[in-house]
Formats: C-alpha cells, structure tokens, sequence
C-alpha cells in the first residue's frame, strides 16, 4: 500500500517532535565533553549533536511511515517468530535431543580447537543459571536480582572448602550447593511474604551486601585480590596434569595416551554439560510434583492458591531455595574452571545478563534460555571490537524486546498441566 | 557531644538529598505500581548536565555565583525532566497493561542503557568540580574539634525544605496533584472522568525527574567528583528510603531519606565506614519483615 500525502505530513510532524527532543537530550551530555584531567580543555562536539537529530528524525520518520501504512492488526498473520515455533512444536522433543546430541559431539569434532571448547563451557554456564533462575523467575514468578550472590556464595564455598578443608570437587560440589540454598532459605524467609517487587530490590540489596562482604573480609576471601590456586576437579580420582604427584595417576597416564592440555578443557566441558542437562531433567520433572505445580499455580495466581490452601511462604521458598542451589553448583563450577575467583565476577550486570538470558528467552521455556544464552554470550565473545557499545546495546535490547515482546523471544510456553487432553487421553 | 553533633549535620545532609530522590520512586510507584529502575541513573544525569553547565558558564566567563547557580539548577531541571519524560515514552508507555515483571525489566534495561550512554560520550573516569561555595558557620567548639555547618549544607536542606513544601501544595491543592490522587486511585475510572492518564503519569515523571536533577547539582557541588555508575548505589539507597518510609507517601519518602542518612552516617563513623551500605540494606530488610507497609504507609489489601 503506497503511503498517503496525509500519512505522510503526520509522520514529518511526529518526525520533526522527535528531532526537537532529540535536540535537548543530545546538546548537554553529547555536545559537551567535560574533561578528565585538568590539562584537559572542555571539548564542544557540535557535529555529533547534529548526527543524533539527524538520526532520530529519520528513524522516527520511517517507524511512523512504517506503522500508518501497516494492515490493520486482526488482519496481519501471526509474527514471523509465532509461525515458525507452530510448525516446530510437534517436533519440539526431536529438535532439542537433536541438539543435545550435537553439543555433547562438540568437543570431538576435528573442527574443535582448544577456544571453541572453552567458549563451550562458558555458554554451558549461562545456559546452567539460566536454567536455575527459570525455576525461580519462570515457574515461580519470583523475580530475583541477585541470582549472581548465591553463584558467588557456591563459588566461594567450594574454593575455601577446598583449600582449607582439602576436600575435592565431588565432596565440595554438593555442600557449595547446600550453602548456596541455606543463604536462599535465609534471605527468602523475610522477603517472600511480600509483594514482588520488594522481593526484586532485596535480592539486588542481598547481591551487593555480598559482594562488599566479599571485598572487605580480605582475612577469609582475599578481598578484592579474591583466591587463586583453586585445586582442579579429578575423574573417579584421575587428574588433569602433566605430572601429577605422588601416589596419583594422571589421566592420561591410566589410558596410555600422551598428555595433551586440551583433555582437561574437554573434560571441563562435559562436567558443565552434565550439570547443566541434571537441572534441565530436575526442572522439567519438578514441573509434574505437586510442589512444581503449587510453584505454577502460584506465579498465576496467588489469591486463588491461597484460597485452595498453599502456603505462599513454603512454596515460594522451596522454588527460591532450589534455584540458588543450582547457582551453587554453577559457582562451584565456575571456580574450579577459572583456577582463581575475586569479586569482580559477581557484579549486578551479571545477574542482568542472567536474568536478561531468562527473560530474553521467553520466560519459562528451556530451549529459549538456550538460544539466549548463545546469543548474548557469545555474540560479545566474537565482537571485540564492539566492546564499548556492548552494554549500551545490551541494555537497549533488554527494552526493546519488552516493548517488542514482551513475553519473550520463544514464548511458546505449554502449560504443565491440563484439564483434559487435546489428544483425548485421561487427565 | 560535638563529633555526635557534626555527624547528625552530614547525616541530615545526605538524607535530604535521598529524599528528594526517593520522592521520584514513591510518586511513580504510587500511580503505576511499578519500581523505576532508571531513576537513578536519572539522578546521574542531572549530576552531569550540573557539572557541564558549571563547565560551559565557566568557558563563557560567568562568574557570579548565584546567578551562575540559578541558571545551572534550572538547566538541570529541564534537560533532566526532558530524560525523564523520554524514558517513560519510550520504556514504560508501550508496555502499560502488560504482564507485571516486563515494565521492571524494561527498567533495568533502560538503566544499564543510560550508564553506559553517559559513559561512551563522557568517558568513564571520575570528573572532578572546583568547590563553588565554601565556608561556614562554626556552631561549637570542642578542644580543636569545631562543628560547621558549611553554607552548602544550609543551601541543601533549605532547599529540600522548600521543595517539600512546594510538592506537598501542588499534590494537595493543584488540578496536578487532585488528577496524580485520582490516578493512585483507579487508572480506569480517573480515565472515565475526563482526566488524561498518560499526561499525568508523563508529568509525574517530569517532577520527579526534576526533584532527582536538583539531588544531582547539590549532590555534585557537595562532593564536588562525580562518575557514570554514581546513579546505582544512590538509587538503590533512595528506594530503600522510600520503602522505609512507606512507598507511595511523599513525607514518608523524605522521612526515610534522612533516616538513611542519618543510619548511613552514623554507622560511617561511629563502625565501620566499608559496610556502610550493607548498614543501609540490612535496615530495609529489617522494615520488612517488621513493618512492611513502612513506617507512614497504610498496609494495602490485595483485591480480587
């Protein structure tokens, strides 16, 4: 449909409204540069004011001209996004243990270099919270700001547990996860009876109290410095070095092979993987537990749950401590890969991208929190060179998908349980 | 008594600035329901135009000082209240009526948004201002130890006074203020009786994108050092004042600002000045499991 003299004059003035505020926004803190340093003169950038306007009058002229000559909505086909989740959907199982297959040949391929896998397990991570933080945002409907706090605890635990305790991965990873779940517990405990948006600011509250602890108690956690040397995991008592001490056995030593460093990185992988499928199978099969579809039914509708006899506090608790335990076991992880951990790597913008995966994904959904994952991690990973605008984007796309989408990129969310079968079976 | 006394002036100092941040949170979750994330970051913008206008009256040799205040305080409002209203047109507006969480995380989205906007054009190390007003009154003298009262300190509470009282008339007795109750009220049936909801909620924005402009300029020729992620921690502590006092109550919202303060102060200098923060984060969740509605709010029944 060819664009009307009319619509198009009210897309100039819209335009033309735009530019103006763009104008004020832009003159002070882009026209303007304050300098650093006192050798450093005051800067006036006129030509970058002139660009902004510039920028916005066109942008706003098209969206304007884009929307008076769009079909009206009841008459437009479904977004691209919404067709194309249609027609997988009856393939959803076969697309996902297809995908599972092909991550878990990864490694082996020739094509796979020592980079390619180490990037693998870093979206193994995110994809490992994402899916921890889906139990509590997705099913539960409890938005949690400092998810990054109980990474950090279960972090934190696991490396003073094995540096002092001397006990290895496999005898630490489930107490990082116990403490990790104890700190939800407590912190939930007050906070859950409430609304969710004080829940929201108290976890974000909680998320920085913990890093400032961390900094400060430089006795336990090193400050700032944070802890190096953190003991690498072992298999069934195998370990990754190229000589190991006395009275061990390399892994390479036991199957005969010459060691190569990549074998650790592999191995490395696998773990994460696996950690990350045992919360996928936890959270899906939770799902069909009472206590999964108390968590469901409450993030619908608390009144009514309430008034079928849940209690709130219990249920949201149980979702709130499961999903830090998951964030344990992640931290854990994290520290035994990285070798050293300090609080720099529990910022709030941690817990934004977590929670961005999740939100992003379609909140709910697990392959959604996978393909964001991928996304957002490794999308800054292989743009370097956009490092400075990397957050800016970030944040902006956070808002645009709100406003775009605002159940999420994949938000083909089936509900857990029906009344009846589409299928015709039995409920 | 005299350290007590000096630390009770700087507590009260920094509260009255909280406060007029924590104004802007109250008002916006009074009408929407909804916690401005970016609010802070708002905060950090009026703080920057403060300083770049100080720069560029500087550059054009103005130099007297109340006149140069005046102009930078009503700069600052306006660029800032300009911000405001951008963000809520942009963020917030689409996504009214949609499900509960997506205007939060839109929220969050916009702060990180506008941290590192301000930092790409501005650059990300600390700016640094000459002290515009120095100079005080000594109130008491203890041995060496003197208590001031700097003439800035007066300037921010007097200020934060006269803002207070100002806001109270125009909740209270402006078309503004009767239209802003009535949204609090019912969104629907304000609608209903004539009163356009989306002006009055862009407008709320405006005030209090304009009360954190003016948290922003005394903020920065108080300390005098300003960078782009000053907005995260000063907004999260003027949330806190606003639950503290009870969310969606204008006098509670200053009241929990000078308790924050206040508590912050206090705890800086009579504990541990590291874990001032964590001071101020533990009372908040003190207030809530003791006394969720805060300390002036009315508890809220939740209908069906």
């Amino acid at each position: 449909m060819a664009p009307q003299a009319s619509s198009i004059s009210a897309a100039l003035r819209e335009a033309s409204l735009a530019a103006a505020v763009a104008l004020v926004l832009a003159l002070p803190l882009a026209g303007v540069r304050l300098p650093s340093g006192a050798a450093e003169p005051l800067a006036f950038r006129p030509w970058w004011v002139v660009a902004a306007v510039l920028a916005v009058f066109v942008g706003r002229f098209l969206i304007a001209l884009h929307i008076s000559t769009r079909r009206p909505r009841a008459f437009a086909a479904p977004p691209l996004f919404d067709r194309a989740l249609g027609a997988m959907t009856p393939w959803r199982r076969w697309i996902f243990a297809g995908f599972i297959v092909a991550v878990a040949l990864l490694p082996l391929m020739p094509f796979a270099d020592r980079r390619m896998i180490d990037l693998g397990s870093l979206v193994l991570i995110y994809v490992m919270l994402g899916w921890g933080l889906n139990i509590v945002v997705g099913l539960a409907g409890l938005l949690d700001l400092g998810y990054v706090a109980f990474y950090a605890v279960g972090a934190y635990s696991y490396t003073l547990l094995a540096i002092h305790f001397d006990l290895n991965f496999w005898e630490s990873l489930p107490l990082a996860g116990a403490f990790a779940a104890l700190f939800g517990v407590l912190l939930g405990f007050p906070v859950l009876r409430l609304r969710g948006d004080y829940l929201a600011i108290v976890t974000l509250g909680f998320g920085e109290m913990i890093r400032i602890v961390l900094i400060n108690w430089s006795d336990l956690t090193g400050g700032s410095e944070g802890i190096s040397s953190i003991p690498a995991p072992t298999l069934f008592g195998l370990s990754f070095t190229a000589n190991p001490a006395a009275g061990e056995t390399a892994f390479h030593q036991f199957f005969g092979i010459p060691f190569a460093g990549v074998h650790k990185l592999i191995f490395l992988y696998y773990l994460i993987l696996a950690l990350a499928l045992l919360t996928h199978v936890f959270s899906m099969r939770i799902r069909r537990l009472p206590v999964g579809r108390a968590w469901e039914a409450l993030r619908e509708d608390e009144i009514a749950s309430r008034a079928l006899g849940l209690n709130p506090v219990m249920v949201k608790l149980s979702a709130f401590g499961i999903g830090a335990m998951f964030a344990g076991f992640a931290g854990a992880f994290f520290a035994t890969r990285q070798g050293f951990i300090n609080p720099s790597s529990f910022t709030f913008i941690e817990s934004a991208i977590i929670l961005a995966i999740v939100v992003l994904g379609g909140m709910g959904s697990q392959m959604g929190v996978v393909c964001a994952a991928l996304v957002l991690v490794l999308l800054p990973e292989l743009a370097r060179d956009l490092a400075g605008f990397r957050m800016l984007l970030f944040g902006a796309a956070m808002v645009a998908i709100m406003v775009w989408r605002p159940r999420g990129l994949l938000s083909h969310r089936e509900p857990s349980v029906r009344l009846g079968d589409r299928a015709g079976g039995a409920p | 008594m005299a350290y007590f006394l000096q630390q009770l002036i700087n507590g009260l100092t920094l509260g009255a600035v909280y406060g007029l941040i924590a104004i802007g949170y109250t008002m916006v979750y009074g009408i929407i329901g909804m916690i401005n994330f970016a609010h802070g970051e708002i905060y950090m913008i009026g703080a920057f135009i403060c300083m770049i206008a100080f720069a560029v009256l500087g550059f054009m040799g103005i130099a007297s000082v109340p006149m140069a205040l005046l102009v930078v305080l009503l700069l600052a409002i306006i660029l800032t209240a300009a911000y405001g209203w951008t963000v809520e047109r942009i963020a917030y507006r689409p996504l009214r009526g949609s499900f509960r969480l997506a205007p939060l995380i839109s929220a969050i989205g916009m702060s990180i948004f506008l941290q590192n906007y301000v930092q790409l054009l501005q650059g990300a190390r600390v700016k640094a201002m000459e002290p515009v007003i120095s100079g005080g009154f000594v109130l008491m003298r203890d041995g060496s130890f003197q208590v001031t009262l700097s003439y800035l300190q007066l300037m921010i509470m007097s200020v934060t006074v006269v803002l207070m009282a100002g806001f109270t008339t125009v909740i209270h007795r402006t078309p503004l203020g009767r239209a802003q109750r009535a949204c609090e009220q019912d969104q629907k049936m304000a609608a209903l009786s004539g009163i356009d909801v989306d002006r009055t909620i862009s407008l709320t924005f405006v005030l209090g994108a304009g009360l954190a402009a003016v948290a922003g300029v005394m903020n920065t020729l108080y300390y005098g050092v300003i960078d782009f992620f000053i907005g995260f921690l000063v907004g999260l502590k003027a949330f806190t004042a606003a639950v503290l006092g009870g969310i969606g109550s204008l006098p509670g919202a200053m009241l929990g600002g000078l308790m924050i303060g206040l508590i912050e102060a206090f705890w800086a200098a009579y504990f541990d000045a590291a874990y001032k923060d964590v001071a101020a984060f533990s009372v908040l969740v003190l207030v809530l499991i003791f006394r969720p509605s805060g300390l002036l709010g009315r508890p809220k029944v939740e209908k069906v």
